[in-house]
């Protein structure tokens, strides 16, 4: 009994580190195709236009909701103290730091990371890539490369969006809406917001959720079972994993960069 | 490229394969000479498509050599590869036409990714292999818009972009209608000819394929049973060889998966599959 | 070929609009425009207490902010506090006598450093140290204070 447990036990430690390996192989032969890539820029634009372009809608709707629900929620407990005047650094604060990064990274998954599995699953599935291959056409400079390529630049801009959206929700609602002082709004988060050590620290946060979520999702499409079943599977598991691990990770950064 | 013009252009030796625990070749030795069409036959799962890919080095064997021009697949670098590769064409079974582009980009891909070639030149090449195939008309299609026939004459003319010394087709006539199969036949026999190609069919339709090939090896069980014209085949003593070119349903392949004893097997009741 | 006309406009617009959002949160949303990151001159002073004061934390002078604080460290030999603080280059007429008090920014707000000019004919430059200082107010130590001046005045 105690021995079918740990041997299921090792089981799945040795199928998790094996798929921990074939991720990084993946990875490793992503960037050293990125040169390639850089030689035909319009592989890259093509690939900025479905993970970028394609994303932005879902993204202005959501950071301009998300800056509202801060600037009605801020304004609530600040009222509290009297320091309502503070709603604009909470609300850039909040969005800067946290909102914008982890956000964009979750709807960039359930976005464009589930459409980047799904479409190299079934580029696996078809056959596509090994006859790519069987035509001298190396897969990983002509169809991976560009794709882990544009996720990477795309992550960092529509982070950028969203918050940006996001501060003109929170001006909207905190302003329009609830009569906080313009003046008051703008100068205060103007004082307490840092170039350096909030936006910037916010962009990077965003460019290793871009790297990780690209990542993730095209190894799930290349690791695919080759049938529907098995792309519709991974195509969930880039989803979760690439969940997880956006806010996993941004525990980590954000105690390596705000901490003290 | 100065190789013996006799020498058969692939040279298969002592070829051993397995899957995990499952033995797929067990010292296959095999040649394919250069100008025919050679068929390699055998029963559904004896890894004819898994022997297309050993030879375009896509799978690696755990023994043996598989030579092609002179070259062992297995012991080149990545890149003297994919340079053998430009010279070899595969026909996969499914096509495996790029989906996001139509059928002039498809036959244009290969031409796009290696050469340098203006404009109008790549123009030229893909309506005279798209005309080969009969499909210059249908060059805007989508991938998605084409019947499986069509697209497996786009994925051919695709095949021959780069002219190649060799074609594989794996699978060619499976699920066609006859008169795509027709086609299909005709086509492999008249680009082979016309091109000067070197063709290896991987098939079990005994028919079509016995029409084309001019040599024909079958495999069963790992191992090459018998090869020859498909005249010669037609007369071999071997009973399975007889039994797989007349499409036999008993012979040595039995009818029936090895199974316990019919009798014990019912009076068994629930009993005889726990146990 | 006017799809790819579509979409390069359409990328070419993506892009344009996070370069927009980025140049946004950097000019309007946080501190740019304010205080610059390296540009400006160091001065340092020694307190007592600094209380909660932080790295970061604005410099003002007569409330309004000139720079801010770029290390917060102990000096083992005085046993007081070190405060270095950047000052922006366009305040550069600031007479060396200024002193530096930490004072809260409201009851519960964070601490900063203000100063306040002197009247010396000369300017702080890179590497002044400010003499005169007023240490923050703890606000413990203050009722602390009045408890026991409370308690001897009733023993009188």
């Amino acid at each position: 009994m105690i021995l079918d447990w740990l041997q299921s036990l090792g089981q799945r430690a040795l199928s998790f580190f094996q798929r921990l390996g074939r991720g990084h192989i993946t990875l490793y032969y992503l960037l050293i195709s990125i040169p390639s890539v850089l030689m035909r820029p319009r592989l890259l634009l093509q690939q900025v236009y479905s993970v970028g372009v394609l994303t932005l809608l879902i993204i202005l709707v959501s950071g301009l909701f998300v800056g509202m629900v801060l600037g009605l929620q801020g304004y609530n407990t600040l009222a509290r103290f009297g320091a309502e005047q503070a709603l604009g650094t909470a609300v850039a604060l909040t969005l800067v730091r946290e909102m914008a990064p982890v956000v964009t990274a979750l709807l960039f998954a359930g976005r464009a990371g589930s459409a980047l599995t799904a479409e190299i699953g079934l580029m696996k599935a078809t056959e596509q890539l090994s006859g790519m291959e069987m035509m001298a056409v190396d897969p990983n400079k002509r169809v991976l490369a560009p794709r882990f390529l544009a996720g990477v630049i795309a992550m960092p801009l529509l982070a950028a969006i969203f918050a940006a959206v996001g501060v003109m929700g929170g001006y909207f609602v905190g302003v329009g809406l609830l009569g906080v002082d313009e003046g008051a709004f703008w100068s205060q988060m103007q004082a307490n917001v840092d170039l350096r050590d909030d936006v910037f620290n916010g962009i990077i946060k965003s460019m290793v959720f871009g790297v990780v979520a690209v990542w993730i999702a095209i190894y799930e499409g290349q690791d695919a079972t080759p049938t529907s079943e098995g792309v519709s599977r991974a195509t969930t598991r880039t989803v979760v994993h690439t969940s997880l691990a956006v806010l996993g990770l941004n525990f980590i950064l954000t105690a390596l960069m705000f901490g003290e | 490229m100065a190789q013996d013009e006799t020498a058969p252009l692939v040279r298969i030796r002592g070829l051993r394969f397995a899957r995990g625990e499952r033995v797929i070749f067990d010292g296959v030795d095999l040649d394919i000479r250069r100008g025919g069409i050679t068929a390699i036959m055998g029963p559904s799962g004896t890894g004819k498509t898994t022997l297309l890919k050993l030879i375009g080095g896509q799978l690696r064997p755990q023994a043996g050599s598989i030579e092609v021009d002179g070259l062992d697949v297995h012991r080149l670098s990545r890149d003297k590869l994919f340079e053998l590769r430009k010279r070899m064409g595969l026909l996969f079974q499914s096509g495996a036409l790029l989906t996001d582009l139509n059928v002039f980009e498809n036959v244009a891909f290969p031409l796009r990714e290696h050469t340098r070639l203006p404009e109008s030149m790549i123009r030229d090449l893909v309506l005279m292999k798209l005309e080969a195939v009969g499909l210059r008309g249908a060059r805007a299609l989508m991938p998605s818009e084409l019947s499986g026939g069509m697209a497996r004459r786009v994925a051919l003319a695709r095949a021959i972009a780069l002219d190649p010394m060799m074609v594989m087709y794996d699978e060619p006539f499976t699920g066609q209608d006859p008169i795509s199969m027709g086609v299909l036949v005709k086509l492999i026999r008249r680009l082979n000819d016309a091109l000067s190609l070197t063709s290896i069919v991987v098939s079990h339709d005994v028919q079509e394929t016995a029409a084309i090939a001019d040599y024909i090896y079958l495999l069963s069980g790992g191992k090459v049973v018998a090869h020859g014209s498909p005249e010669e085949l037609g007369r071999a003593d071997s009973a399975w060889a007889q039994q797989f070119m007349q499409g036999l349903p008993d012979g040595p392949v039995p009818f029936h998966y090895p199974a316990a004893d019919y009798a014990t097997d019912l009076l068994a009741g629930d009993e005889g599959d726990k146990a | 070929m006017m799809h790819a006309r579509h979409i390069e406009i359409a990328v070419g617009a993506f892009v344009a609009a996070g370069m927009a959002a980025l140049f946004l949160l950097a000019m309007q949303v946080s501190n740019l425009s304010v205080v610059g990151g390296d540009e400006g001159y160091q001065v340092s002073a020694r307190f007592d207490n600094i209380s909660g004061l932080k790295v970061r934390a604005p410099v003002t002078v007569a409330g309004v902010r000139v720079g801010r604080v770029t290390a917060v460290e102990f000096d083992p030999n005085t046993y007081q506090a070190l405060v270095t603080m950047r000052i922006h280059p366009r305040y550069n007429q600031l007479p060396l006598d200024t002193s530096a008090s930490i004072f809260t920014s409201g009851l519960i707000g964070e601490q900063y450093v203000s100063l306040e000019p002197g009247g010396d004919m000369e300017y702080l430059t890179e590497g002044s140290e400010l003499i005169l200082t007023q240490s923050a107010l703890v606000l413990e130590q203050l009722i602390g204070q009045f408890l026991f001046s409370m308690g001897s005045g009733d023993k009188e």
